[in-house]
């Protein structure tokens, strides 16, 4: 195992990260690429083209109408400002510029994530790389976590459910709404549990909600995995590939666990680090680890005859 | 198993209620940790206990108030749709 603190910084402070919404489009290592097609060269075009083709346009009294331009002038400023006022309130109870952030990737980080689920073992480093003390964006780092994954993942989860049921002549529309709720409450319970958990052993780590989330979400992969190979090879295929991906889940959340929660010096030499605190850690990385494989288990065996 | 999030809002309110009705002298004073001998250490490792202390002593307080508007809400909708 191979750690470059050289290259990459290893954060030893538990600061929550901040994940500013000037980080798109600031310092070139932008959020979202600009696919919009346009350059500015005929944007500029466009709006020396707009003053007088707005006076001929459409109705050309009620526009020429200085009364009525100013009624437009007040009214496009009016819904600048209610839409400006509406998305700063919503700031403040979803912080959608931080969920931006999660939703940075691209084809090849998703697929490289999808392999490194189901395959964790040939992966040596497990940084997450930084940008000047904020998260480098999913996008560029393959180890830093992200919401598309998991969110793909329950949606396909509650198809993947449905077709399940479907082939046993069990299926109803409403049990769609039933499975997705109940693996929803499942997630939430096993989020707060781990919350609750770390503020009790009195963890200091950079973790975020949403961090939890996003990992606690990464086990969907494996059990569509498991479901899909059940609904085509059967009852043996099903235990076998979900044996496969909980050992995979597993090794994977130990390893990116145990760089966040233990302290500095546990993470870079390995597990045998003493001390009560260390092992409570350790305890706890193993534990959520461990919970991974049984949420897997209890949400997809009954979906298979 | 139909877990729902109504089942969920159920719980939670429950377990809030249960945290809030809590009287802490004679339950605690059981497992040992009274009002009277609270733990203050300011060592980076509080510990379990004095991290559970914590939260009930710092969920009593917050909930305190919401916990009322939350429960006569829920009073009067089961009263009127059962």
């Amino acid at each position: 195992m191979d750690y470059n603190v050289t290259q990459k910084a290893f954060r030893h402070q538990p600061n929550v990260r901040l994940r500013k919404s000037s980080m798109d489009g600031s310092d070139g290592s932008q959020l979202f690429e600009d696919t919009s097609g346009c350059s500015s060269k005929t944007s500029q075009q466009r709006n020396q083209a707009s003053g007088p083709q707005s006076a001929g346009f459409p109705g050309q009294s009620v526009l020429s109408d200085p009364v009525s331009n100013l009624a437009m002038a007040y009214g496009s400023s009016l819904a600048t400002q209610g839409k400006e006022m509406m998305d700063r309130n919503l700031d403040r109870f979803i912080p959608i510029s931080k969920l931006k952030y999660y939703f940075a990737v691209d084809t090849l980080y998703v697929g490289k994530k999808l392999g490194l689920l189901v395959f964790p073992y040939m992966h040596e480093n497990w940084e997450v790389s930084y940008q000047r003390d904020t998260p480098v964006a999913p996008r560029f780092d393959l180890n830093a976590p992200d919401l598309y994954i998991p969110a793909m993942g329950f949606i396909t989860y509650v198809l993947v459910a449905g077709l399940a049921l479907g082939t046993q002549n069990r299926f109803s529309p409403e049990l769609l709404g039933v499975q997705a709720s109940s693996a929803l409450v499942w997630l939430i319970m096993e989020v707060l549990a781990v919350l609750l958990s770390l503020y009790l052993v009195t963890v200091n780590t950079d973790l975020t909600t949403i961090d939890l989330l996003a990992f606690s979400g990464y086990k969907y992969v494996g059990m569509i995995v498991g479901v899909v190979a059940g609904l085509i090879f059967g009852r043996p295929a099903y235990y076998l590939s979900l044996l496969w991906c909980c050992a995979a889940i597993f090794v994977f959340m130990t390893r990116t666990l145990r760089l966040k929660l233990l302290s500095e010096a546990a993470a870079a030499e390995g597990r045998l680090v003493k001390g009560a605190r260390n092992q409570l850690r350790m305890y706890l990385t193993m534990s959520i680890a461990a919970a991974q494989p049984v949420f897997m288990f209890w949400l997809t065996y009954h979906l298979i005859t | 198993m139909a877990l729902t999030l109504y089942s969920l809002i159920q719980t939670a309110i429950l377990c809030t209620n249960a945290i809030a009705v809590l009287h802490e002298e004679r339950f605690l004073r059981k497992i040992g940790s009274g009002v009277d001998q609270g733990v203050t250490g300011f060592g980076d490792d509080p510990g379990i206990k004095a991290q559970v202390l914590n939260l009930i002593r710092s969920v009593r307080t917050v909930m305190r108030v919401p916990l009322i508007i939350v429960n006569t809400a829920s009073i009067v909708l089961l009263l009127l749709f059962g």
